[in-house]
């Protein structure tokens, strides 16, 4: 008993440690903090309905009714950046989740299995890496359809080579290790190998590109809503509040302002949150910064 | 050397091959039918009407022939016709692509004046509050987004200086000046986060660099802190971020796409965006074709010049 509490406490103080040698990552956790809770709770935490129209009160600057003022419907835009922050993240999140899963395995797989495998699944990953990302998603999603899923699958399918790409490498080290070795010698499947041995030691790697692809994947989201063809309307989106604001850029500011800043902290929380945990599970790294 | 542009030039076939499969299958994968969805945008959708449309898109044909009809037409330049206006594809994208490409270039060209001497001093006065600020600050540049960033612009330039030509375009032959003019906005929105991101590249290449022998001999023989810096350093250093230009380059066309409508650009973006909302497929299976290739190809350039500039290249 006493032992786990000083064991918890040396935890907690060398996290606390870890914190304060890198304020970057303590930035990056508050950020990332903040919009899991607001996406989690945000029927909970907004104090208006998010769709709900308010005429008399629209276009206003920021108050104590409203504390990031009201957009054309008179619509409370803070409410619509919480509600807008759980559309993002389901979104950004399903769409490395799809690139993590597929592109990722096909990585391992390549790395694995090596030879003809691996270069069939290399060579596929390049051709869908040519694609300019942006492009490449916008023609996806004018084959099935704007659609809040539709963006999803587009995303996903755009990332798919940076996670098979970048799981290869390491894979391949691990694929060639004295310990996968010795699993095969004892005759352990491949399914079992690649599961126990290889994916767990790859953890590090799929944390740190996970939460890097979390940001920039945030940022593709917006801005495929802000050009329409993302998250349709009356959903609350981000990028479509930006792309909604801009008709009332002279006249009221506050939509575009407050909702560019709501993109750029969600984005900006996930980059650091990646760059500092590159930093500290990395060893190689460490001590370079 | 030879051997290496070999496979390098196998490699370029194959992704070319793929590419054009890819685009190929694009109107093939609609779900449902794509010739009632295209015809459904705006006009009544007949049974001669459908009959006609597939058969002047070839739909009626199997598949591998369609591919080979199609394939032959973009060798001969001929990129399909418009659902709706029966206009080749080609000439529109031609048109308008102009406009995006300048964009591209002003803000590569912005980040790599701007980017690259940026890094350099980041790197030099690295460990001081000065370098925590501004890495900060890069960090932030490199989440901005330049969509939004536009529109603060136009704003901050609607409050400061109304007169200013914020928005809109006009074709550099008719006035080279009000052109440029009009881009300096676009350019910088575009161009800010990959000027952070090459910093930040150039800063941790650069510190690799200063820490090697030769530095130290540049330094012992009293040569001064810029030309060690410039002279020598930099030109190490240089190496990863310009071999990364042909990536930027594909990333800042199609952030180009966004900020131009931010500023009412007249580009391909535009276009693109038009041809969903009528569902004019065969207009953006042809521009998602014609740029693709065109960074395959480029980057394949950038290689190739790559081996010929660094021997240790062909020498690995």
């Amino acid at each position: 008993m006493t032992t786990a509490a000083t064991n918890l406490q040396a935890t907690r103080s060398s996290n606390w440690r870890l914190l304060k040698r890198h304020p970057l990552l303590a930035i990056g956790l508050i950020l990332v903090g903040t919009q899991l809770i607001f996406a989690f709770f945000a029927p909970l935490l907004s104090p208006y309905d998010p769709v709900g129209q308010d005429i008399v009160a629209r276009l206003q600057g920021p108050s104590g009714a409203h504390w990031l003022g009201t957009d054309k419907f008179g619509r409370d835009v803070f409410s619509r950046i919480i509600f807008g922050y759980r559309s993002s993240l389901i979104v950004s999140g399903l769409s490395v989740l799809i690139a993590l899963l597929i592109g990722g395995w096909l990585g391992v797989i390549a790395a694995y299995y090596q030879g003809v495998a691996d270069r069939i699944i290399m060579r596929l990953m390049d051709i869908l890496f040519a694609f300019p990302i942006i492009l490449l998603a916008i023609g996806i999603i004018a084959v099935l359809g704007p659609r809040q899923g539709t963006t999803a699958v587009a995303i996903g399918i755009v990332y798919m080579p940076i996670f098979a790409r970048l799981l290869r490498g390491p894979a391949l080290v691990i694929a060639e290790s004295e310990y996968v070795r010795a699993a095969k010698a004892i005759g352990l499947g491949d399914l079992a190998i690649i599961f126990r041995h290889v994916i767990p030691n790859l953890t590090s790697v799929i944390l740190v590109q996970a939460s890097l692809s979390l940001s920039t994947a945030i940022l593709v989201e917006a801005s495929l809503s802000f050009l329409g063809i993302g998250t349709q309307p009356p959903t609350p989106s981000l990028g479509l509040m930006l792309s909604e604001g801009r008709s009332f850029l002279t006249l009221s500011p506050w939509t575009s302002i407050f909702s560019g800043l709501a993109i750029l902290f969600a984005s900006l929380g996930f980059n650091l949150l990646g760059d500092a945990l590159r930093d500290t599970l990395d060893p190689r790294l460490r001590g370079e910064r | 050397m030879g051997r290496l542009l070999g496979t390098r030039s196998a490699d370029l076939v194959v992704v070319l091959f793929g590419v054009s499969i890819i685009t190929f299958l694009m109107i093939r994968l609609i779900p449902g039918d794509a010739v009632e969805i295209m015809l459904g945008a705006n006009s009544e959708v007949t049974e001669e009407a459908v009959a006609a449309l597939r058969h002047r898109l070839g739909l009626d044909q199997p598949l591998i022939s369609q591919y080979l009809f199609w394939l032959g037409g973009v060798f001969r330049g001929d990129l399909g016709q418009s659902v709706w206006t029966g206009a080749p594809v080609g000439g529109e994208i031609l048109g308008r692509i102009g406009v995006t490409i300048e964009l591209t270039v002003l803000s590569l060209g912005m980040a790599i004046i701007v980017g690259f001497p940026a890094g350099c001093m980041m790197a030099y006065i690295r460990g001081t509050i000065g370098d925590y600020v501004i890495r900060l600050a890069t960090i932030i540049g490199v989440t901005i987004p330049s969509f939004w960033l536009g529109i603060v612009l136009i704003f901050v330039f609607f409050k400061l200086a109304p007169s200013f030509p914020s928005i809109g375009y006009v074709p550099f032959r008719e006035d080279p000046l009000g052109n440029l003019a009009r881009m300096i906005l676009p350019t910088v929105a575009l161009g800010l986060p990959i000027v952070a991101s090459v910093s930040r590249i150039v800063r941790s290449t650069m510190l690799d660099a200063l820490n090697q022998d030769y530095i130290r001999t540049a330094r012992a023989k009293g040569l001064t802190e810029v030309g060690v810096v410039f002279g020598h350093a930099l030109r190490n250093a240089a190496i990863p971020a310009v071999t990364n230009i042909g990536i930027m380059a594909g990333y800042l066309f199609g952030g180009a796409i966004v900020v131009e409508q931010v500023f009412a650009l007249p580009g391909l973006g535009r276009l693109i965006l038009g041809a969903i909302a009528e569902r004019n497929y065969p207009l953006i299976q042809a521009a998602i074709l014609v740029v693709t290739g065109g960074f395959v190809i480029i980057n394949f350039l950038i290689d190739v010049l790559y081996m010929i500039i660094d021997p240790r290249v062909s020498q690995r």
